[in-house]
């Protein structure tokens, strides 16, 4: 019997190694696997790459793991925010790798991994500082920047409800990166609201096949701790 | 002459949005746009985040943190809204499927390049968002922004200085003194905030603006 349910957050993440790349769904708080990311900071991996849209606010969740120090690289499109303090710290310090990257192009690039695609060629950023060095084309009448797919080893991603195969439904913005960096990763962690038996989601609004995830967690209620 | 506020220069985007349209607001200033669309005119406001159809703010105490717009701010649906994931939404940036997105910038130039993410200062930590995105796929890009810096320098300008979100993009821009038009024979001036002639506009502008013989 397939049965992707895990006790924790803990036992999803246990065997995440020093070095690991790592998608980290979310868009602010909206999306955001903030008991995944708890459980990445309990558990110690170090050296990690992590994607994200953006670089953590406040002193919770991925900031919480860029200010303990297990962040060597981060790709993502906005990382200065008016509370990204652990962020600009790190980076002012050296301490951390950024690359920047427009959102769409980010978006795309995990797409692509998932999707099985080498490379694409993309309009956005053609002719400005974040394109350079890239390899151009021009296609008919519209210049283009290559770019590459971002594979990943995890996924860490939130949904609102999930079967024992790991369909997935989400709930209003909160979708954000979640589908694209399912089935990017090699392995996919999903935070859920609630389990469901299977059969019980309608097969018209599963939005991430359980084929692109591998481990579920009941997280129970997800609202956010006040400040 | 009478300078437009912000909410006078948001009203006067507002007024040239027809009917129908698919609308990607800006952070900050664009944003106010909303505030000033014709009831009853049908305009369906999308964000970068994967939400087509936003509605007003949430009254105090109604906001839901999974709705929210590209400025991380608590919005509504429209009944007929959608939500879709982020791939799909930068799908429909790039792809030409908005017909205008209104975007804030630091300079644009006379070929219509567009500068607003990044000041470049060796201390700056750069972001860019879905800025450079939106200016190439986006149908038309509308600029919103104040005409001259807080020095009285032109913001609109022969080469921007500033490093550039994207190379020949801007179709319009708003500024609280004047609506010009970027076209490929240059800047054409549609409007005038009252009290401000032709000849003061290009003085303070200090590049070559054409009057529109069918000035709105």
């Amino acid at each position: 019997m397939i049965d992707k349910f895990f006790a924790s957050p803990e036992a999803a993440l246990a065997d995440v190694a020093d070095g690991a790349t790592v998608l980290i769904g979310g868009f602010g708080n909206a999306g955001m696997p903030a008991a995944l990311i708890d459980a990445l900071i309990a558990q110690g991996a170090r050296n990690l790459t992590i994607v994200n849209n953006n670089a953590g606010n406040g002193d919770t969740g991925l900031a919480a793991l860029i200010g303990a120090k297990r962040v060597r690289k981060i790709l993502c499109s906005f990382p200065r925010q008016s509370d990204s303090w652990h962020f600009d710290k790190a980076y002012r310090a050296g301490e951390i790798e950024l690359e920047l990257v427009p959102q769409g192009t980010l978006a795309e690039r995990i797409r692509a991994a998932g999707a099985g695609i080498g490379a694409f060629y993309t309009p956005t950023a053609f002719g400005t500082d974040l394109a350079k060095g890239k390899e151009t084309r021009r296609i008919g009448e519209r210049d283009y920047v290559l770019e590459y797919p971002i594979h990943a080893d995890y996924a860490l991603i939130k949904a609102d409800r999930a079967d024992r195969w790991g369909n997935l439904a989400y709930r209003k913005t909160a979708r954000n990166f979640a589908p694209i960096m399912a089935a990017a990763a090699r392995c996919t962690v999903v935070q859920v609201r609630e389990t469901v038996e299977l059969g019980a989601l309608d097969p018209e609004l599963v939005v991430t096949p359980g084929i692109f995830v591998q481990r579920v967690v009941k997280v129970g209620s997800m609202l956010r701790k006040a400040a | 002459m009478k300078k437009l506020d912000r909410n006078q220069m948001a009203a006067r985007v507002a007024r040239d949005i027809p009917e129908g349209s698919y609308v990607n607001l800006g952070i900050g200033l664009p944003t106010l746009v909303a505030d000033h669309l014709p009831k009853g005119r049908e305009i369906i406001l999308h964000s970068e985040n994967g939400v087509l159809g936003i509605g007003p703010k949430p009254a105090l105490g109604e906001e839901d943190e999974d709705l929210i717009n590209a400025g991380k701010e608590p919005v509504t649906l429209l009944p007929g809204g959608a939500y879709f994931h982020h791939a799909d939404s930068f799908g429909m940036i790039r792809g030409q499927h908005l017909d205008f997105a209104v975007l804030g910038a630091f300079q644009v130039s006379v070929a219509g390049d567009l500068a607003n993410w990044h000041t470049g200062g060796a201390d700056a930590i750069p972001a860019v968002g879905g800025a450079m995105d939106l200016a190439m796929g986006a149908k038309k890009v509308l600029v919103m922004m104040e005409h001259l810096t807080k020095k009285g320098e032109s913001k609109i300008v022969e080469r921007c200085t500033y490093p550039l979100t994207g190379a020949r993009c801007v179709n319009r821009i708003y500024t609280d003194l004047a609506v010009i038009d970027v076209k490929a024979d240059g800047l054409h001036v549609v409007d005038l905030v009252e009290g401000l002639s032709f000849e003061e506009l290009q003085r303070l502008s200090g590049v070559p603006l054409k009057r529109l013989a069918t000035a709105a």
